[in-house]
């Protein structure tokens, strides 16, 4: 049967790359004694794929990967020998069990995901955090406007390659403002997967460059919130959470 | 969330930051207010390395074990690291708690390997901890040297407290309960220092005095005081099987260079190879039984979740339960879907059985150890392996499918003539041969030899140690004869040599027989700006050279230079229980290129004896069993002469 793991990554977790967290969770599943299936040949490995790949340095609240086991207890019962082997900064928040069909991968689905950021103005001098939030004053009144243009082009570098691009087809929604602890962030959608895969640090200095904040480098704290897939169509999109599909392990 | 000692715009900016957060899995976490001992222990080279060494694993589970003790680790912060920690002078911190090391009651460096000299210096500047030993204050830790190079610990005797010579298990817990006394006592730290040096196993430097003679080499060493003990005895563990061993070992997030769980088989070796320090020092052999490496097996790859165990010593192939191990593995891993790495064994129908189950002979290769070119040169080095067993063993080994073969070699050897090194390429070239009289249909495809060459470094306590070592120009002069040699053999195509830096081995060299002088060239190649020496690139021999012309201290009276048996060695103060006569005789042997047998076959009253353990203390067989010990004895047996930087060893201690 295939899995899906629904976990979120942390506090100090953030620096552990995506193929060390691969690696991590390798281990506890055996720790957690998990009936994983292993692939044949004298090095057997476990099935694994991840959904999306996340950066060192983001958190996130809803990582998934798929896995196929031999058998599994109730995903309940999984879920808590899995979270007895973890630590601080990791945990997995969910099991389902999905198709085993190439359409209900993980990886294929990605369409498009959540994220926040925040402004984490604490490493920085006093005068610039200053400014910078003196720049933020009254941006919520520009997000409208931003959201707006037909066109927004931004500077954009890839593996392939360098130059402008306009990203505003990819924004499926932004927000901004300053939460009650006095702390800006700054909300969206966008498109990711392989088709286009939007980086939200450039939204949000797309949004900067357009409202004339300044946000000083380093600044930014990227969390995502969720991935999704969609199940609508190219111009109706409708969009499921990867965790929501499948169905519950009793 | 867990405290980190730098900024999440630091550990942005730098490689790998899950170098610097601890917080791995199995990593011990105290309340620093309910410990008596903060300890750091540090392996002085970068974190994938030193995550690798079994030594701190074992002592890291020893010392955590006790309540009033937290040990932590440290490793050399990376060069990008190291920058922005002078930069922005934020103190070397240990991973767990955090803290900086300048805080800890104790750093302990293991002395894995002399090219790491460096990195010690770059620890203690990075922790605001004064180089000198001299320099310290009450508030300073206690540093403390252990590990293979602490046999001769004199080239950085000035920047240590105290040296622990021999294996770690055996007296630090007696360490710890002095350090507290005198401390409860209301003693300083010369006070603990002078107590510590009455206890078997320590050295403390400062303690003793060295003079030297107008021809520099040394005229006296001795305690400046009576109560110091003039020879420090070298700690052993005698039961073997009963040696603290870590059933939870610390597993980084980070790909370690050892990314697996690792059993010790055995310590010690039998076989006497004229060049290998660790065959000498770690007599007499000792085993572990099966049944407790069941244990420990099961319970680390249980508490750890590697998918993969290995066996460590230094030639596996001399253990006597080894079918009854591997029959164990083979059962065992496969149905928890763990693989199985072995390390180099005797090439015999048994062994290559066994490979042939846990690994694809397609696609490994097999690692040969001939260590010299000719017989003559192999009885030089005791090494009891003659050209028939490497040719059968190689020949069994293709027969089996393999057609992947390393042969490790070195150059340099005393005594060497051309015939002895050009014979690396003819031993190639047969190999090769052996391949192909199997017939063309049951070849698979086309054989693919590598040999690769060291230089070969003198080490103390070794038969080798009065050995003059090869210039730079003379190693690489026979490397090319050598690689001129194997263009001339008609398998050449199938054949590929290559060869270490000699400049490396040739410091390797000065550090490794080197005394207290030498210290000044090491402090000024550290002040040049020499760190990671082991790593080649970011090795610069005229750091190195600079500091040498300008603290006076001279290269070659170290390597080249030939010494008396009569001289008073360096290290001649350490008492490793193999004696000086032993190696005296050694050393005349090889001269005479006789080969002395194995410990099983016949004792040949080295010294070891003494300490009342292990093989010494087993029938001899009187059968020479050398005749069967075939090839492949692989990466443990040539760790003293090799220069593979950073050699990563498992011998455990500090």
């Amino acid at each position: 049967m295939r899995v899906r793991v629904k976990f979120t990554k942390t506090g100090n977790m953030k620096y552990i790359g995506h193929l060390d967290v691969m690696r991590y969770f390798q281990k506890v599943l055996r720790r957690a004694d998990v009936d994983v299936s292993f692939s044949g040949g004298f090095s057997p490995h476990m099935i694994m794929s991840f959904a999306a790949p996340l950066g060192v340095g983001t958190t996130s609240s809803g990582e998934y990967f798929d896995l196929d086991l031999q058998s599994a207890p109730s995903g309940r019962e999984l879920m808590e020998r899995m979270n007895a082997q973890m630590h601080e900064g990791m945990s997995v928040v969910g099991i389902r069990k999905i198709g085993e069909d190439k359409h209900s991968k993980g990886m294929t689905l990605v369409a498009a995901a959540d994220y926040s950021v925040t402004l984490d103005l604490s490493e920085i001098a006093a005068a610039e955090a200053a400014a910078c939030k003196a720049s933020l004053e009254g941006m919520e009144q520009k997000q409208e406007a931003f959201l707006a243009q037909e066109e927004v082009h931004v500077w954009r570098k890839t593996k392939r390659s360098e130059g402008l691009v306009n990203i505003r087809p990819w924004i499926y929604s932004f927000s901004c403002e300053t939460d009650v602890n006095g702390i800006p962030v700054f909300r969206m959608c966008v498109s990711q997967g392989s088709v286009s895969n939007l980086k939200p640090d450039l939204v949000v200095k797309a949004f900067a460059d357009y409202a004339g904040l300044q946000i000083p480098d380093g600044t930014m704290r990227i969390h995502r919130e969720d991935i999704y897939a969609n199940a609508g169509t190219e111009t109706e999109r409708k969009l499921v959470s990867l965790g929501n599909l499948g169905e519950e392990i009793v | 969330m867990a405290k980190l000692a730098l900024t999440n715009e630091i550990l942005m900016q730098i490689e790998k930051p899950e170098r610097y957060i601890g917080g791995e899995v199995n990593a011990v976490v105290k309340n620093p207010e309910e410990v008596d001992i903060r300890f750091a222990f540090c392996f002085p080279d970068v974190y994938e390395i030193g995550m690798s060494h079994l030594g701190i694993q074992i002592l890291y589970d020893m010392f955590n074990k006790r309540t009033d003790v937290w040990c932590e680790r440290v490793y050399s912060p990376w060069m990008d690291m190291d920058r922005v920690l002078r930069e922005k002078q934020i103190p070397l911190f240990a991973l767990e708690s955090q803290d900086p090391v300048k805080s800890f009651d104790f750093l302990g460096f293991t002395l894995q390997y002399e090219m790491a000299y460096t990195n010690i210096l770059q620890v203690l500047d990075l922790s605001d901890i004064p180089l000198h030993s001299t320099d310290r204050k009450e508030e300073d830790p206690i540093v403390i040297g252990g590990g293979p190079c602490a046999y001769n610990p004199e080239p950085i005797a000035e920047f240590f407290d105290l040296f622990y010579i021999g294996e770690g298990e055996v007296v630090y817990d007696r360490l710890f309960d002095l350090y507290k006394e005198t401390k409860q006592a209301g003693g300083d730290r010369s006070a603990f220092l002078r107590a510590a040096s009455h206890m078997p196993g320590i050295y403390v430097p400062s303690l003793y005095e060295v003079t030297y003679r107008e021809d520099g080499t040394i005229a006296a060493f001795q305690p400046k005081f009576e109560d110091v003990p003039a020879v420090v005895e070298k700690q052993l563990v005698l039961d073997f099987n009963e040696a603290p061993y870590p059933d939870r070992p610390v597993v980084p997030f980070a790909k370690a260079t050892q990314d697996r769980v690792v059993l010790e088989i055995m310590r010690g070796c039998i076989r006497g190879c004229r060049f290998c320090q660790a065959g000498m020092v770690y007599r007499p052999l000792r085993e572990k039984s099966v049944e407790k490496m069941k244990q420990q097996a099961e319970a680390m790859l249980r508490a750890t979740g590697y998918e993969e165990i290995s066996l460590s010593s230094l030639s596996s192939s001399d253990y006597t339960q080894l079918p009854k191990l591997l029959n164990f593995l083979t059962e065992f891993c496969p149905q928890k879907g763990i693989n199985i790495s072995l390390p180099s064994l005797r090439i015999d129908q048994f062994s290559l059985d066994v490979m042939s189950k846990v690994q694809d002979v397609k696609k490994s290769s097999l690692t040969f150890a001939p260590e010299a070119g000719s017989q003559r040169m192999r009885n030089v080095i005791n090494k009891g392996l003659t050209e028939e067993d490497i040719l059968s063993g190689a020949g069994k080994a293709f027969e089996g499918g393999w057609n992947k073969v390393k042969l490790y070699f070195m150059l340099g050897l005393p005594g060497e003539t051309q015939e002895d090194y050009k014979g690396i390429a003819w031993l190639c070239q047969k190999v090769a041969d052996q391949y192909y009289e199997i017939p063309k249909e049951k070849r698979n495809g086309k054989v693919a030899i590598t040999a690769s060459a060291s230089f070969f470094v003198p080490k103390p306590f070794t038969p080798f140690q009065w050995a003059p070592q090869d210039t730079v120009e003379t190693f690489i002069s026979k490397a090319r004869t050598v690689k001129n040699e194997v263009r001339n053999q008609t398998n050449q195509k199938s054949i590929r040599f290559t060869y270490h830096e000699a400049d490396v081995s040739v410091l390797e060299g000065v550090l490794a027989r080197g005394d207290r002088r030498v210290a000044a060239a090491i402090e000024a190649a550290y002040r040049k700006g020499a760190i990671f020496d082991a790593w080649s690139e970011s090795f610069v021999n005229e750091r190195w050279q600079e500091a040498f012309a300008e603290t006076g201290v001279d290269p070659f009276f170290y390597t080249t230079r030939i010494r008396s048996t009569d001289e008073i060695l360096p290290w001649d103060f350490i008492s490793v229980g193999v004696t000086k006569e032993f190696l005296k005789r050694e050393w005349e042997a090889a001269q005479k290129a006789m080969v002395t047998p194995n410990c099983r076959q016949k004792c040949s009253a080295c010294g070891a004896r003494k300490f009342g353990a292990g093989v010494c203390f087993e029938e001899k067989t009187g059968v020479d069993i050398s005749r069967y010990e075939v090839n492949g004895t692989g990466g443990r047996s040539r760790c003293s002469g090799g220069t593979e930087a950073p050699s990563i060893r498992s011998a455990e201690e500090v």
